[in-house]
């Protein structure tokens, strides 16, 4: 999954919906334009990037973005598809032609039934922002065992670090297999103590105020659950 | 407006009003965002005596399909008061002035949202009235207008409201219970600083034109003030998490 | 109107995993409240009020009282009526509308602990009999909904009855006094989740429980109220178990309710 910190580059402040954030620039996400001014639309960072203004939302569902892998928990099916909850505002839709199975018409429920988590990707994504995912990719699967944890989709950028930098270190220290969907859900597999100390880590990530260095704190909390085994 | 017992004034000598503001002199507000677990964005106001919880759910799937619509989200407000909210007990449940509040409140909260970005969906608000003491639907509106905020949903500006009035011949700011039950009038206002359009605008009582005219202005110099307490309230809830961000980045 | 969460199986197989080793998914211990935390007197237009959280769960309850006729049959009592309202801002399953029995149960398993421990002596409240009595109305809002409301809104009744005073001058009928508490039952809900069985269930264990059990204790450590709930069962044993461990349980939270 790739990490775009490059959005974040020049941070200035948070700002609100209605927020003034310039004049006669280009407006970026998130933003709208009342002649040459341009006002925020959400609660985010605001972000300068030359001559472009743009705002990094700090709360709020997922989007579905074609080309994302996001985590989804089937919440119906009907003969020859899924509904797949992926934290988004409506459920997306699998196909019984997008899967690694070959699946009989109304038979759907013998590969994936409601409750059932999957890997998948975003294939296309509609004009009222209805995803179609599919399974038809390499890793893409069901999955069947670990634990998922839900966090905020706009955090996910900081759960994966700089270039992967906050993952791979909770990997490394945790052993466990996890998979960053980012739809903001997160799978974790591994054995129980290691899962217990990834899943407080990756909650670390989410909750936890800090103000100097989130990756010292994460890694300070993962030495100390270490020794404390 | 009800009718005025003998001998109650409701601004004294000095011109201060029963509970000792002057007449252009809000209540004291608090604002706080983010109090709720569940809902996807939340606020509560203390204004005065009111105490007001507002949830947001949404953008979400909306039940049942054939009321969804396909170019835009739909705005639901429900608002509610609790029984014990007032002196006398109310039932629980809606009746035909919490139905109708709902609805002016819903419209008023429809102008500000980009609805267009999330079509066939529902964008839910519910306002849940702890303790009531004149001024809940204006207090209501303002906070669930944090509370939207807060739930992420793209806005063109967040509303504030207040009520204007007239008491004892005079025009004063943010009634008081026995100001709404005995004054001459009573106007309540929601204001988009953003765009100066009033979107929420109701009046019962008896005002001369220049009388009103007074009344929204006085208003809507409130409301910039309380413009100010709401993005207060949402900077305050995220400052620690920007710092993170910004931390993250250098 | 409620309706269900969807249940991740992951999810389930996780808790399943955990407990086979005597672990939560929060890391409490199967006897082990959440944090909670009582607030009473928040509401100044109830003649009583409270606040409890448990963990993520929040509920307030207001006590309004009034005056009116006993029952034909109760002609010396005062009325209690007792009512829940799951509010849709509480959580994404609950729906705008009018009491489900889901709020049902909720306000009757309350009612029950308050009633039936004697926590109000209703003759008290009696004016003139068969004639005059205060009705005490109990309303209890849930306001976030992450797991076990029954405690919580158990907790928060008693706390606002605590709190309570009997608004006699607004009704001339002299002065006002305190509503006098006599028993102090304190609800306790167990969770079946497959062989084990875990008090205070998380939001989490409440969606994935086979079965549920309510059980009140007063001060005596008399039982005053059971309720089980869900299409699962317990064995004999389960439910002795679940007695004892809630007459453990019950002194330390009590104390925090009284003394709150």
């Amino acid at each position: 999954m790739e990490e775009n910190d490059s959005v974040f580059e020049k941070v200035r402040e948070i700002v609100v919906p209605g927020e003034f954030l310039g004049k006669d620039m280009n407006n970026g996400p998130w933003t709208y334009r009342i002649g040459n001014e341009i006002y925020s639309m959400r609660l985010g960072i605001k972000s300068v990037r030359g001559k472009g203004v743009g705002v990094v939302p700090l709360a709020g569902k997922y989007i579905p973005k074609v080309g994302d892998l996001v985590i989804g928990i089937v919440s119906d099916i009907t003969p020859n598809l899924w509904y797949i909850d992926i934290n988004s505002f409506n459920p997306a839709t699998l196909h019984v032609a997008d899967v690694p199975w070959r699946v009989d018409f109304g038979f759907t429920g013998k590969y994936m039934n409601i409750g059932d988590s999957c890997l998948a990707k975003v294939k296309a994504v509609d004009e009222t922002k209805i995803a179609l995912l599919t399974m038809n990719d390499k890793g893409l699967k069901k999955l069947s065992r670990g634990e998922v944890v839900e966090i905020s989709a706009t955090k996910v950028p900081r759960l994966i670090g700089r270039g992967g930098s906050m993952i791979n270190m909770i990997k490394e220290y945790t052993k466990c297999r996890i998979l960053v969907g980012q739809n903001g859900r997160v799978w974790i597999e591994g054995d129980l103590e290691n899962m217990a100390m990834a899943i407080q880590a990756i909650k670390l990530v989410e909750e936890k105020s800090h103000l100097i260095g989130l990756t010292e704190i994460v890694k300070d909390m993962l030495e100390n659950a270490k020794r404390g085994e | 407006m009800g009718i005025k017992k003998e001998g109650i004034k409701l601004i004294n000598e000095d011109g201060l009003r029963i509970d000792g503001r002057k007449p252009d002199e809000l209540r004291p507000i608090k604002i706080e965002a983010g109090v709720l677990k569940r809902a996807d964005g939340s606020a509560y106001i203390e204004w005065g005596k009111n105490k007001i919880l507002v949830g947001v759910y949404g953008p979400r799937e909306l039940h049942p399909r054939h009321l969804q619509d396909p170019t835009k989200a739909k705005v639901q407000c429900r608002y509610d008061m609790a029984s014990f909210s007032v002196i006398d007990r109310k039932r629980p449940g809606p009746d035909r002035r919490s139905i109708e509040i709902s609805k002016i409140i819903g419209e008023a909260l429809e102008n500000v949202i980009f609805t267009h970005q999330f079509p066939r969906t529902s964008i839910d608000i519910y306002i849940e009235v702890l303790e009531a003491n004149a001024g809940t639907r204006c207090a209501g509106l303002t906070a669930a207008s944090v509370a939207l905020a807060d739930a992420g949903i793209p806005m063109k500006d967040l509303i504030a409201a207040v009520s204007v009035g007239k008491v004892d011949g005079e025009i004063v700011l943010d009634l008081v219970k026995e100001e709404d039950n005995y004054g001459e009038a009573d106007v309540p206002i929601g204001y988009v600083p953003r765009t100066g359009e009033v979107v929420l605008l109701q009046m019962d009582g008896d005002l001369s034109y220049e009388e009103f005219e007074k009344a929204l202005n006085m208003g809507i110099e409130a409301c910039k003030k309380i413009y100010e307490m709401q993005k207060d309230a949402l900077k305050r809830k995220y400052v620690k998490v920007a710092t993170e961000i910004v931390e993250e980045v250098e | 109107m409620t309706s269900e969460e969807i249940v991740s199986e992951i999810k389930r197989d996780y808790i399943n995993r955990l407990a086979e080793v005597g672990r939560r998914i929060d890391g409490r211990a199967f006897n082990e409240y959440r944090e909670i935390v009582v607030e009473k007197g928040v509401i100044s237009t109830a003649e009583g009020s409270a606040r409890v959280r448990i963990g993520g769960t929040e509920v307030v309850v207001g006590v309004k009282m009034d005056l009116g006729e006993p029952f034909p049959d109760t002609p010396n009592m005062g009325v209690l009526t007792t009512s829940a309202e799951l509010g849709p801002l509480a959580s994404p399953t609950f729906e705008a509308g009018p009491p489900d029995e889901k709020a049902i149960e909720l306000a009757r398993v309350t009612d029950r602990a308050i009633r039936e421990s004697g926590a109000i002596d209703l003759q008290r409240l009696c004016i003139e009999e068969g004639n005059k009595v205060w009705v005490l109305f109990l309303d209890i809002y849930v306001l976030d909904y992450d797991g076990n409301m029954f405690d919580a809104a158990e907790y928060c009744a008693l706390a606002a009855l605590l709190n309570t005073t009997v608004p006699a001058s607004r009704f001339d009928m002299g002065d006002d006094f305190k509503l006098e508490v006599e028993r102090y039952p304190i609800s306790m809900t167990f969770a079946k989740i497959e062989n084990s069985i875990v008090v205070d269930p998380s939001l989490d264990e409440d969606n994935i429980a086979d079965a549920r059990l309510t059980v009140s204790i007063d001060e005596e450590n008399r039982i005053r109220a059971m309720q089980k709930g869900l299409s699962g069962g317990f064995t004999v044993d389960e439910v002795k178990k679940i007695i004892n461990t809630a007459m453990e349980l019950a002194p330390k939270i009590r104390k925090k309710i009284v003394e709150a």
